[in-house]
């Protein structure tokens, strides 16, 4: 009994890849804290790039997660719920960007929403607009390769939900609007949240699709992966101070998150 | 053969179009000479060199290189040629972490010192100059010109309005110090819209025709045939990058990377250069 | 009048093919095993599921179903009540019984005050702030019937309603039931596989089997004279089929039995397990029904032990446990089986 309370019951074939497993993901976050030039860390983070390119993030993530919320729950319960035929086909092309390596859909947001792309064009000659190199372009971007993240885990929920709760409200009188909103949405907010912040989280961390589709200029497109990137060229340990501040955020963003929301289960 | 021949007379035919629009050429690279010395040079070469020969090159250089390449594989049959093309910066940054290299190629003097002050090469040897040229997509949308009518170059102030869409390389790059150096000099006549990872990227942007106009290298013009545009102008003579190569002192193979170093050096090699654009050393 | 219903649904092997008629203030009872398409009878009626056929009409001329028309769930003026009570468990038990008046536009207030009466009503008063969570099987289930009962509906649907309560539970949950669908104006269907809850509910019962209708009528008739084996055992009856001569029946698979009713042409012979008595000798004195059979086996049911006997008569006996241990008994021993005349029932086919 004693020996099973020590080693938590988990048997050895599973302990040691598991820790394996650990350790190789945690031991290069701790070498990133190690090797932290801590002495210039306070003048790092006062200059005002660093600032510019945390808030610059931190919004175009969090617009990302809201276009992706907007569009992605009435996209996941369609998937989920509705009986319309080619949802499987439907499904998997909605998920490619999951695996599309994001520079692709950097260049693929190019041939549509470009200056000269098929639906960009028609919008620059109408209005004078052209998206790429603005932070809505960074938004976009962003959006394309994360509302996967946030589709995959509502439709997840949805499908787990049980569905009869929604007939339950269709016998009460509520039509499929008001039984969405009031019952289906209650009932799957814990899935949501968490795949709000599964977007969030890749929002925040994108790259390829956003240097590709908005560019790189401090202010306006340079989120903290560009800015890392970018500095690693110049300045290894400012690169290492600017990865600190993303993981800082990535971490307290995910705790505070995880306390609130992601610890609650559907209970039904 | 008759497949770089070829290649290379398209590359010249590029460049020659260029100077239509850029007034008088800057230097006439001896591009007919190419074809004709490529193989009397080998004589250097077989010293019975094997293995693979990695080599770390600027971006700008892929066209000319894989070519060149090409070429010393069929010189030394029993060397495998590997490249690996990026940003002169990346290619520094990765080399300081310890990636193995026998040989790199960088498009400025700045990030070959990176490398040289981290002891990883001596000896770095210059083997071509590149200097920016303003790109434009071929329809030309924002109606960039120099003034007609005035001898010389113009100067980039009088091309460049303020209120286009240009995209440059990135400050940390070699082609964005560049590009920072002749807006500086120009008296900044516009600013930039995005700053790119590499030259490279640049001219993707500028052929996809997402901005009105892109800094790039007059060797990436003409590695863009119809795809840009390009128009010279008076601070470009100014910023010239010199291309610098050096064996690393870690290199698994140095030998075959001193033969290729010195291909790149020949007459065959400074040819090919040519005819890719670089502007002689 | 009040709802008439003619359900035709086909779903895979299963064709659903059902007549229902309810009067106003009328429970209906729909008895079947699991999988005879109750369920889907009542979806229909809630407007759940599209039926492929018939139609569904109340009052003589409100067609909620037919060829043409299908009116959607929530436009139909029901109440329903689910197996496991399925309350919102993100609202809580006031929430959750004003959630119908809030659907069809009752001010919130109202809403709320309907509510905490109806609460009051099934004995829940002042448990209304609490979540479906923190409420009793018993409780929630109560809850469930106030939420379908607040908005006054035309027919009340029930489906399962007691089936998920433990057997304390579910007596109490019954008589409450009872009560409400007394005071219940609309017409009730409830769908059941426990008779004891059709016979305590229902006015009037419709047996299910495989999509059709087997049996009708009211629940002491579809006790006393099943119709079909379900039924029969069901209610605790054997049920055997047989042609009437007088007060002798032929049984279709051989043998006979004695009646004390003259019946005449094809009829159901009904025993009760308990009227069948063992022995370990040929009984003495005159019994008419005496038969050598063999026991196939034995299981302990309540104070009784239930005895499946097969050979002329396919019976089965009710012994107490007493006298199981006295004939000492074990599967395969050879027994006599007598019951009297009088405790047969005989019914036309």
């Amino acid at each position: 009994m004693s020996r099973r309370r020590r080693d938590g019951g988990v048997p050895a074939p599973l302990l040691v890849p598991a820790l394996l497993a650990v350790a190789f993901l945690v031991l290069p976050l701790a070498g990133l804290v190690v090797r932290a030039p801590w002495s210039q860390i306070g003048p790092q983070l006062a200059s005002p790039g660093v600032g510019q390119a945390l808030r610059l993030s931190l919004v175009s993530a969090t617009l990302a997660t809201a276009v992706s919320l907007l569009l992605g729950v009435p996209l996941a319960w369609v998937l989920a719920r509705s009986t319309l035929r080619g949802r499987s086909v439907l499904r998997a092309l909605v998920t490619v960007p999951l695996v599309l390596p994001p520079v692709v859909g950097g260049v693929a947001l190019f041939l549509v929403l470009g200056r000269q792309g098929i639906v960009g064009r028609w919008l620059f000659e109408a209005t004078g607009f052209s998206l790429p190199f603005t932070t809505a372009a960074v938004v976009v971007a962003e959006t394309f390769v994360a509302m996967p993240f946030l589709v995959i885990s509502v439709e997840g929920a949805l499908r787990a939900a049980d569905a009869r709760f929604e007939d339950a409200a269709a016998t009460l009188g509520a039509d499929r609007w008001t039984t969405f909103r009031r019952v289906t949405l209650p009932l799957v907010a814990p899935g949501v949240a968490a795949g709000a912040v599964l977007c969030w989280a890749r929002a925040l961390g994108e790259f390829g699709a956003t240097i590709t589709f908005a560019g790189n200029f401090p202010g306006t497109t340079q989120t903290m992966p560009l800015a890392v990137y970018l500095a690693l060229q110049r300045d290894p340990e400012a690169a290492i101070v600017l990865s600190l501040v993303l993981l800082a955020v990535s971490l307290a963003t995910l705790l505070l998150l995880r306390g609130r929301w992601l610890g609650r289960t559907v209970s039904a | 053969m008759s497949n770089r021949s070829l290649r290379l007379t398209v590359a010249a035919a590029a460049v020659l179009a260029l100077g239509a629009c850029t007034g008088p050429p800057a230097a006439d690279a001896p591009a007919g000479a190419a074809t004709g010395t490529a193989t009397d040079t080998a004589s250097t070469a077989d010293e019975g060199l094997s293995g693979t020969l990695t080599v770390f090159a600027a971006a700008s250089l892929t066209d000319v290189f894989t070519t060149l390449g090409e070429q010393f594989e069929q010189q030394h049959p029993q060397v495998d040629v590997q490249f690996s093309f990026a940003g002169s910066s990346a290619l520094a940054a990765q080399l300081t972490q310890g990636a193995p290299a026998d040989l790199f190629a960088a498009a400025d003097e700045t990030q070959m010192a990176r490398v040289q002050e981290a002891g990883l090469v001596e000896d770095p040897k210059g083997f071509a100059a590149n200097r920016l040229m303003l790109a434009v997509p071929p329809a030309n949308p924002a109606g960039l010109r120099p003034p007609e009518g005035q001898p010389g170059l113009p100067s980039l102030a009088e091309v460049l309005t303020s209120d286009v869409t240009l995209a440059v390389c990135a400050e940390e790059v070699p082609c964005g110090a560049a590009a920072a150096e002749v807006l500086a000099a120009a008296g900044q006549p516009a600013t930039p819209d995005t700053y790119e990872e590499d030259v490279r990227a640049v001219l993707t942007k500028v052929e996809l025709g997402e901005v009105d106009a892109g800094l790039v290298y007059v060797s990436d013009v003409a590695a863009a045939g119809d795809g840009v545009v390009a128009f010279a102008f008076r601070e470009g003579e100014q910023a010239v990058n010199r291309y610098e190569a050096a064996v690393l002192t870690a290199a698994p193979n140095p030998a075959a990377a001193r033969a290729f170093s010195e291909l790149v050096r020949s007459d065959a090699g400074q040819a090919a250069l040519g005819a890719a654009g670089f502007p002689p050393a | 009048m009040s709802l008439e219903a003619h359900v035709v649904v086909r779903r895979g092997a299963l064709e659903v093919d059902v007549q229902l008629s309810v009067a106003d203030g009328e429970v209906l009872a729909v008895l079947g095993p699991n999988g005879a398409g109750k369920s889907t009878i009542l979806r229909v009626l809630a407007g759940l599921l599209p039926p492929d056929g018939g139609r569904v009409v109340v009052d003589g001329d409100r067609v909620w179903d037919d060829d043409t028309a299908h009116l959607p769930p929530h436009r139909r003026p029901i109440g329903m009540v689910f197996q496991d009570h399925l309350l919102f468990p993100h609202l809580s038990v006031t929430e959750n019984v004003a959630f119908g008046p809030r659907s069809r536009g009752v001010p919130r207030a109202a809403a709320r005050a309907a509510a905490t009466a109806w609460l009051d009503r099934v004995g829940l008063a002042g448990l209304g702030d609490r979540r479906p969570g923190q409420l009793s099987g018993g409780q929630a289930q109560r809850a469930a019937l106030a939420r379908a009962l607040v908005g006054e509906p035309r027919v009340l649907l029930l489906d399962e309603p007691l089936s998920a309560l433990d057997a304390r539970t579910r007596l109490t949950v019954r008589a409450e039931l009872h009560r409400h669908l007394t005071d219940y104006a609309g017409s009730a269907v409830l769908v059941t596989h426990d008779p004891v809850d059709a016979m305590a509910l229902a006015t009037r019962v419709v047996v299910v089997e495989d999509g059709r209708v087997v049996q009708a009528g009211t629940p002491a008739e579809v006790a006393r004279r099943p119709r079909t084996d379900y039924v029969a055992r069901l209610v605790g009856l054997v049920l055997l089929a047989g042609t009437g001569a007088g007060t002798t029946v032929a049984l279709d698979g051989g043998g006979a039995v004695a009646v004390a009713e003259e019946a005449r042409g094809p009829v159901f012979v009904a025993v009760r397990p308990e009227s069948v008595a063992l022995y370990l000798e040929r009984p003495a004195g005159s019994p008419r029904n005496v038969w050598p059979l063999t026991l196939v086996s034995a299981t302990p049911h309540g104070s009784v032990v239930r005895c499946d006997l097969a050979g002329e008569v396919a019976l089965t006996a009710d012994v107490t446990a007493a006298s199981f241990a006295e004939l000492g008994l074990a599967p395969g021993a050879q027994v006599w089986a007598s019951v009297k005349a009088s405790e047969v029932a005989v019914y036309p086919r």
